[in-house]
C-alpha cells in the first residue's frame, strides 16, 4: 500500500505541486510571522536585560515604561542621596542617572529622526554596570562628550540622521529652551548589540543636568550596584534606610520584568496582528487543498474502486489518500518553513522603515516555530483532505466497471440544510451583537456571525452562486458567442468545484471589502466629528503626539492674528487607587472648544474637576464630589467636581483637570496640544503661513486647520489601511493559485473535450478565451460573494461600533476596484492553464482514453 | 513540378501520402505512399486490418495531422502551407467530422452541439437548412437534451447532424458505427447514405463492419499503409470475400517474413 501511495504522489507530482504551493505560502506566512515576533522579543528583552542594573531608586509609581509620554515627575535625588546609598556595604556603587524624556534629534535635511517608532532615549553616561557585571554601553566611535555642548549618538540614528563626528546636531528639548545643538563627538550602542531602532543621546552627567534639570546637580534615579555575594532583595532593603520620601529601590529583575511586560504589551499588538493574518493565509490555503483533493479523488473513481473491486477495505482507500496528503504536507511545510525564514527578514526590512529594528541575529528558526509550522501544516492539509479521502472511501467497487465514472457525492441538499442553520445562528449573534446583548462585546458577537457564516457561504457557495454563474454564462455569451457560452457552461458542470475555489477569493476579499467600508466609514466619521467639533481655528500637535516644551505655545502666541492659545497636557495618575489617563487644560480651553455644561460649570479657570458625560455615568460621580489624585513622585491631590460636559468627542478624557494641577502634583509642566483662536478679521491662510514658520524648525510640531486636521488623521487610517491590503495580498495569491489549480486539473480532465472542440474547429484563441472566462466566472463568483458578505460585515460593524463610527461610509468606487481587480486576477490565473490546454495535440486529445 | 490541378472533381485527394511514426528501430510506417481521390457526392468506404493506416490517412485528410510526406488537397486548398488557425478554419468551415464516441461537448444541448461549429465561426445558421437536418435525424424532440439524457444512437445522430449542418465539403467518419447495436448502426448508416443521396454531400466513413461498407458507393482496401484494392458498389458477401483474401495475404506475409 505504502508503494502506491509514494507513486501516486510521484506521479501526481505536478497536480500536487500546484496545491502543495497553497500550504507553502500559508506555512511560510505563519512560520514568518513567528520568527520574526520570536525575532522581536528577543532584540527588546535583550536591550532591556543588557540595560538594567542590580537595582534601581525612583520615584515612587512611575511606570518605567510609559513615563515620558505622560509627563515627568519633577521629584529629584540629590548626590547627598547618592554617595549615603554608595557608602551602604550592601551596595558596591551608586550612580545617578539622569533620564530626559522627549528628546528629539532634527537630521540634517530638518526633519525630525525616529518618529512614530522606537523612542528617542536621552540620558547620561555613567560607569555603572548592567546586572551581568556589564558595560552598558559600548563606544564604537569618537569619544565619550563633555558638557551639554556635546553628544554621542547611537551608530544607527547618526548614519540615518546623516551627521558624522564633528557635526553639529540639532537636537529638540522636551521642556524649557525648545532649541539647541551639540557637536557630535562619538557614536555607541547597547552592549550586545543594535538599539532596536531607538535613537540614544548621550550626555556626560554634568551635560544631561544641564539639559535636563535646569544645571541642578541632582538626579532622576538611581543605579545601584550590589556589593559581592548580595542579593538584589538583600540590595533594595538596605537601599531604602536611606531613600528620601516619595522614592522606592526596586530590584533589577522587576525592573526587567515590568519593562519586559510593558513591551510585550505593545508587541503583542504587533504579533496578534501579523498572526491574525498568517491564520486567514492558513484557511484559504486549507480550501485550495480541499478542491484539489475533491478533483483528484474525482480523477481517481475508478482506480479507487479498483482497489475496492480487489479486496481493500474502505479505510485502506481513504487512508491512501490521507497519507498521500501527510507526504505532500510534509514536503510543503519544509519547504514553507524555509521561506518563512526568508519571509520573517523581509518582515523586519518592512519593520525597519518604520523605524523598529530588529538584530538579523535573533530572527532564528526556533524549536517551538518549527514544531508549530509543521503542525498547522500538515494538521490544517489532513483535515483538508479528509472530506475527499473519504468520498474516495465511499466509491463502490462496480464503478471500476462503469463506462462513466461519476464519484460518490453527498447531497448538496444535506449541505445547503445544515448551512442554512449555521447561517441562522451566524444571523442570530449578529441581532445580538446589535440588539447589545450581554456575555460579549457587540463587535463580537457581530464576530462570530461573520466567521460562522463566511465559512458556511464558501461551503454554500456551489447553491448561493449558483446565480451569479448563471449570469456569467448569459453575459460571455452575449460578448463572446460560442466560447463565451462555452466557459459559462464549463463554470457550471460542476458546481461544487467553480464554488470551492471562488471560496477561497471570496474569503480574501470579503476581509478587504469589510475593512473598506469600516475604513470609508472611519474616514466619513472623523470628518463629521471634525466638522461639528474642531472648535478653534487651528491645532497644533506633535506629530508622534508626545508633550513638547510650553516655548513653542510661547512663540505662536507672538504670531500676528493670533488671540488665544489654549494649553492642554496630559498625565498619569491613580484615581481612587487605579491608574487613569487625565487631561489638564487651561482656563482658555472651555471657551475655544465650545464646551457646554451638561451639569454644574465646564469653568477650567474654576480650579475644579471637570468631568466627562459617560465617565461621569459609569462612575456615577455628581458635580460637588470629591476625587482623591495620587501622581507619580508621590503627591497626593484631593480635587472637586465642578461640572459635567455634555457630550462631545473633542475632550477625550474622563477626568479633567485645571492646568495649574499639573505643577501641584509635582509633574514637569509641556504641552500635549495646543488649541489657537485667531482675533477677528485676522486672515487666516496669513496667520497659517506664519504658524507654520514658527512650526518649521521644530519639525516635531504640525499645525492644522479644521481640513488638515482632518485629513492628518485621514492618512493615518490610510495608512492602516494600505497596510492591512497588503497583509491580505498574500491571501488573494493562495486564492490565485487555486483557481491555477483547479483550471489545470479541469484541463486535464477535459482533454478528449477539447480535443474534439479543436477538432471542429475551435481556434487556439478561442479555446485560450474559454478557459479565461471560466476562470473569471470563478473569479467574478469570488468577488461577488466575498463583496457581499464584505459589505454586510462592514454594515454590521459599523453599527455596533456607532459610538466610534459614526457614519456609515460605502466606498463605491474602490469596491468597484475590487471587482475589477478580481477579473484581472481571473484573467491572470487563467494564463498557464489556457497557454497549456491550447498547445495540447489535437490528435493526441481525441485519441486518450 | 507543378502545384494540382485546383479544378479536379474530387473533394478530397492524396497525392504520395506517406506518413512515419518513430524513427530508427521503432520507426512505424502507418502511411507508404497513399495516392487518392475522393469524389465529391459518393460515399466511400476505407476498409482494412487494425493497424492498416486507416485512421491515419482519415487524420491526414481532415487537417488533423500532417503527413511526412505528400501533400493533401481538400476543396481545392492544399493543406500542407496552412497555419493552425488557417487549419482550424478550414476544419469547421470545410470539413465534418464523426467520431467513433465521445462525439458531443457535454456542458451543451443536442441544438448547442449541432450548431457549434458554426458558432464558433461566428456564422448564423440557415433555419430551413438546420431543420431539414433534424428532421433528417429523426432529432425534432430531442434537442433541448444534453449527450448524458440521450442514448448512444441519438448521440452519434447528434454528431451526423452536426457534421452536415455547416454544409462540409466532405465529412469524414472514424467508424461511427462501432459503438452502436446493429439497430443503432443501421439507423446512423440509413441517414448517412440519405445525405448522400439527397443532399449531394460527400461522406468518407472507415469502418470494420461489412454491412456498413456496404451502404457506400465505393470501398477503399488499404493494408499496411497502402491501397490495396477498390470496389465500386459492392455487396455484403463481395466485401467479406475481399477481406478474407486480404487477410489471409497478410498472414502469408507474416509468415513471410516471419520465417
Ligand atoms: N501516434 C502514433 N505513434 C506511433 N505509431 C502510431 C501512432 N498512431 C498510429 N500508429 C501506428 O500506425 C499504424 C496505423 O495506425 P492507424 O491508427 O491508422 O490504424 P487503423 O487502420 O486505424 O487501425 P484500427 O482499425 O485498429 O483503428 C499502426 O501500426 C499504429 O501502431
Ligand atoms: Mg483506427
Amino acid at each position: 500500500m505504502f508503494k502506491l501511495i509514494l507513486r501516486n504522489v510521484g506521479a501526481r507530482k505536478m497536480r500536487l505541486a500546484m496545491s502543495a504551493l497553497a500550504i507553502v505560502l500559508g506555512v511560510a506566512f505563519l512560520s514568518g510571522v513567528l520568527v520574526f515576533s520570536a525575532g522581536l522579543s528577543k532584540t527588546f528583552d535583550g536591550i532591556i536585560q543588557g540595560t538594567t542594573p542590580d537595582g534601581v531608586v525612583r520615584v515612587e509609581g512611575a511606570e518605567s515604561f510609559t513615563a515620558g509620554e505622560t509627563g515627568v515627575s519633577a521629584a529629584t535625588v540629590t548626590p547627598d542621596t547618592v554617595a549615603r546609598l554608595a557608602a551602604l556595604p550592601e551596595v558596591d556603587r551608586a550612580d545617578g542617572n539622569v533620564d530626559g524624556f522627549g528628546m528629539y534629534v532634527v537630521d540634517s535635511d530638518g526633519d525630525l529622526l525616529g518618529g512614530t517608532g522606537a523612542p528617542t532615549l536621552a540620558f547620561n553616561r555613567t560607569e555603572a554596570p548592567n546586572m551581568d557585571g556589564n558595560n552598558i554601553l559600548t563606544l564604537l566611535d569618537g569619544r565619550w562628550g563633555k558638557g551639554a555642548g556635546e553628544i554621542v549618538l547611537d551608530e544607527g540614528s547618526a548614519e540615518k540622521a546623516g551627521y558624522s563626528l564633528g557635526d553639529s546636531v540639532k537636537l529638540l528639548t522636551p521642556a524649557g529652551q525648545l532649541e539647541r545643538t551639540a557637536t557630535l563627538v562619538g557614536t555607541a550602542e547597547f552592549n550586545g548589540g543594535g538599539t532596536a531602532g531607538a535613537t540614544l543621546i548621550i550626555f556626560d552627567t554634568p551635560g544631561a543636568q544641564e539639559v535636563f534639570l535646569g544645571g541642578r546637580d541632582v538626579f532622576t534615579t538611581v543605579a545601584l550596584t550590589a556589593a559581592d555575594g548580595v542579593s538584589q532583595s538583600e540590595l533594595v532593603k538596605a537601599a531604602k534606610a536611606v531613600l528620601p520620601a516619595g522614592f522606592e529601590a526596586v530590584p533589577g529583575d522587576q525592573v526587567v520584568k515590568e519593562s519586559e511586560d510593558a513591551m510585550a504589551q505593545f508587541l503583542d499588538v504587533i504579533k496578534t496582528f501579523l498572526l491574525v493574518f498568517a491564520l486567514i493565509a492558513v484557511i484559504v490555503g486549507a480550501f485550495i487543498i480541499v478542491n484539489t483533493f475533491s478533483i483528484l479523488v474525482a480523477q481517481r473513481t475508478r482506480e479507487s474502486a479498483l482497489l475496492r473491486a480487489l479486496g481493500a477495505s474502505r479505510r485502506q482507500v481513504t487512508s491512501a489518500i490521507l497519507a498521500e496528503a501527510f507526504v505532500m504536507a510534509l514536503f510543503a511545510s519544509t519547504v514553507g518553513i524555509g521561506l518563512g525564514w526568508a519571509l520573517a527578514r523581509g518582515l523586519a526590512a518592512m519593520f525597519s522603515s518604520f523605524g523598529l529594528d530588529i538584530e538579523g541575529s535573533f530572527l532564528n528558526l526556533t524549536t517551538a516555530t518549527v514544531v508549530t509550522s509543521y503542525t498547522v501544516g500538515i494538521l490544517v492539509t489532513l483535515v483538508a483532505a479528509l472530506l475527499p479521502a473519504r468520498r474516495a472511501g465511499r466509491v463502490a467497487p462496480v464503478a471500476a466497471m462503469r463506462e462513466d465514472t461519476v464519484p460518490a457525492k453527498g447531497s448538496l441538499r444535506r449541505r445547503s440544510v445544515i448551512g442554512s442553520i449555521v447561517i441562522a445562528v451566524s444571523v442570530a449573534a449578529a441581532i445580538a451583537g446589535l440588539a447589545g446583548v450581554d456575555g460579549m462585546p457587540a463587535a463580537a458577537w457581530v464576530g462570530i456571525g461573520a466567521f460562522l457564516s463566511l465559512l458556511t457561504v464558501a461551503v454554500l457557495s456551489p447553491v448561493i452562486g449558483f446565480p451569479v454563474l448563471v449570469a456569467c454564462r448569459a453575459v460571455f455569451g452575449r460578448l463572446f458567442g460560442a466560447s463565451g457560452r462555452l466557459a459559462g457552461e464549463n463554470a457550471m458542470r460542476d458546481p461544487r468545484r467553480t464554488g470551492a475555489t471562488a471560496s477561497a477569493l471570496m474569503i480574501g476579499l470579503a476581509l478587504v471589502s469589510t475593512i473598506a467600508v469600516m475604513a470609508g466609514s472611519m474616514k466619513a466619521s472623523v470628518d463629521t466629528v471634525v466638522d461639528e467639533q474642531f472648535a478653534p481655528d487651528f491645532i497644533a500637535q506633535s506629530v508622534i503626539f508626545a508633550p513638547f516644551s510650553t516655548q513653542v505655545g510661547d512663540r505662536m502666541e507672538q504670531v500676528d492674528g493670533v488671540a488665544t492659545v489654549s494649553r492642554q497636557q496630559m498625565l498619569d495618575a491613580k484615581v481612587d487607587g487605579h491608574n487613569e489617563t487625565i487631561g489638564a487644560a487651561d482656563a482658555n480651553f472651555d471657551d475655544v472648544s465650545k464646551l457646554e455644561a451638561g451639569e454644574g460649570s465646564v469653568d477650567f479657570g474654576a480650579g475644579k474637576a471637570i468631568i466627562n458625560e459617560d465617565k461621569a455615568e459609569e462612575e456615577g460621580w455628581k458635580v460637588g464630589d470629591t476625587l482623591k489624585l495620587a501622581f507619580p513622585g508621590g503627591k497626593k491631590l484631593s480635587i472637586q467636581i465642578g461640572g459635567i460636559i455634555r457630550e462631545n468627542s473633542v475632550v477625550v478624557f474622563g477626568i479633567n483637570v485645571p492646568l495649574e494641577v499639573v505643577e501641584q502634583a509635582g509633574i514637569q509642566r509641556q504641552d500635549n496640544a495646543l488649541s489657537i483662536v485667531l482675533d477677528d478679521g485676522a486672515d487666516p491662510a496669513a496667520v497659517h503661513r506664519a504658524l507654520d514658520r514658527v512650526a518649521k524648525p521644530i519639525p516635531l510640531i504640525e499645525v492644522n486647520d479644521k481640513e488638515g486636521f482632518a485629513e492628518s488623521i485621514r492618512g493615518q487610517v490610510n495608512q492602516l489601511l494600505y497596510m492591512i491590503y497588503g497583509l491580505l495580498a498574500l491571501a488573494i495569491i493562495i486564492a490565485i493559485i487555486g483557481i491555477v489549480n483547479t483550471l489545470g486539473l479541469s484541463v486535464l480532465e477535459r482533454t478528449r473535450e477539447i480535443g474534439l472542440l479543436r477538432a471542429i474547429g475551435m481556434t487556439r484563441r478561442q479555446l485560450r478565451r474559454t478557459i479565461t472566462l471560466e476562470s473569471v466566472a470563478i473569479a467574478v463568483l469570488g468577488a461577488v460573494l466575498g463583496m457581499a458578505l464584505g459589505l454586510i460585515y462592514g454594515t454590521l460593524l459599523q453599527r455596533v461600533l456607532k459610538e466610534d463610527l459614526t457614519v456609515l461610509s460605502i466606498p463605491f468606487s474602490q469596491l468597484l476596484v475590487f471587482g475589477l481587480i478580481a477579473v484581472v486576477v481571473g484573467v491572470l490565473a487563467a494564463v498557464m492553464p489556457a497557454v497549456r490546454a491550447s498547445r495540447l495535440n489535437v490528435l493526441n486529445a481525441i485519441s486518450t482514453e | 513540378m507543378t502545384s494540382p490541378v485546383v479544378t479536379s472533381p474530387a473533394a478530397a485527394r492524396a497525392v504520395d501520402l506517406t506518413k512515419v511514426y518513430g524513427s530508427g528501430e521503432s520507426e512505424v510506417r502507418a502511411l507508404a505512399g497513399v495516392t487518392l481521390d475522393l469524389n465529391a457526392g459518393e460515399f466511400t468506404a476505407i476498409m482494412g486490418p487494425s493497424g492498416s493506416g486507416k485512421s491515419t490517412l482519415m487524420h491526414c485528410l481532415a487537417a488533423l495531422d500532417t503527413p511526412s510526406s505528400g501533400q493533401v488537397i481538400v476543396d481545392g486548398t492544399e493543406l500542407g502551407s496552412l497555419s493552425d488557425k488557417d487549419l482550424t478554419v478550414l476544419r469547421r468551415s470545410r470539413i465534418g467530422f464523426i467520431f467513433q464516441s465521445f462525439n458531443l461537448i457535454p456542458t451543451l444541448s443536442a441544438r448547442e452541439n449541432i450548431l457549434l461549429p458554426l458558432s464558433l465561426a461566428g456564422a448564423a445558421p440557415d433555419q430551413a437548412w438546420f431543420d431539414a437536418v433534424v428532421d433528417t435525424v429523426g432529432l425534432r424532440d430531442r434537442l433541448g437534451h444534453r449527450p448524458s439524457e440521450m442514448s448512444g444512437g441519438q448521440q452519434q445522430r447528434v454528431a451526423c447532424a452536426r457534421a452536415l449542418v455547416s454544409k462540409p465539403s466532405i465529412i469524414f467518419a472514424d467508424e461511427p458505427t462501432g459503438n452502436l447495436d446493429s439497430v443503432s448502426g443501421a439507423d446512423v448508416l440509413a441517414f448517412l447514405r440519405r445525405s448522400v443521396d439527397e443532399f449531394g454531400q460527400t461522406i468518407v466513413m472507415v469502418t470494420h463492419d461489412a454491412v456498413a461498407a456496404s451502404h457506400c458507393d465505393r470501398v477503399i482496401f488499404l493494408a499496411d499503409g497502402a491501397v490495396v484494392d477498390e470496389l465500386a458498389r459492392p455487396s455484403r458477401e463481395e466485401i467479406l470475400e475481399h477481406i478474407t483474401a486480404l487477410q489471409a495475404a497478410a498472414v502469408g506475409n507474416r509468415r513471410d517474413t516471419g520465417a
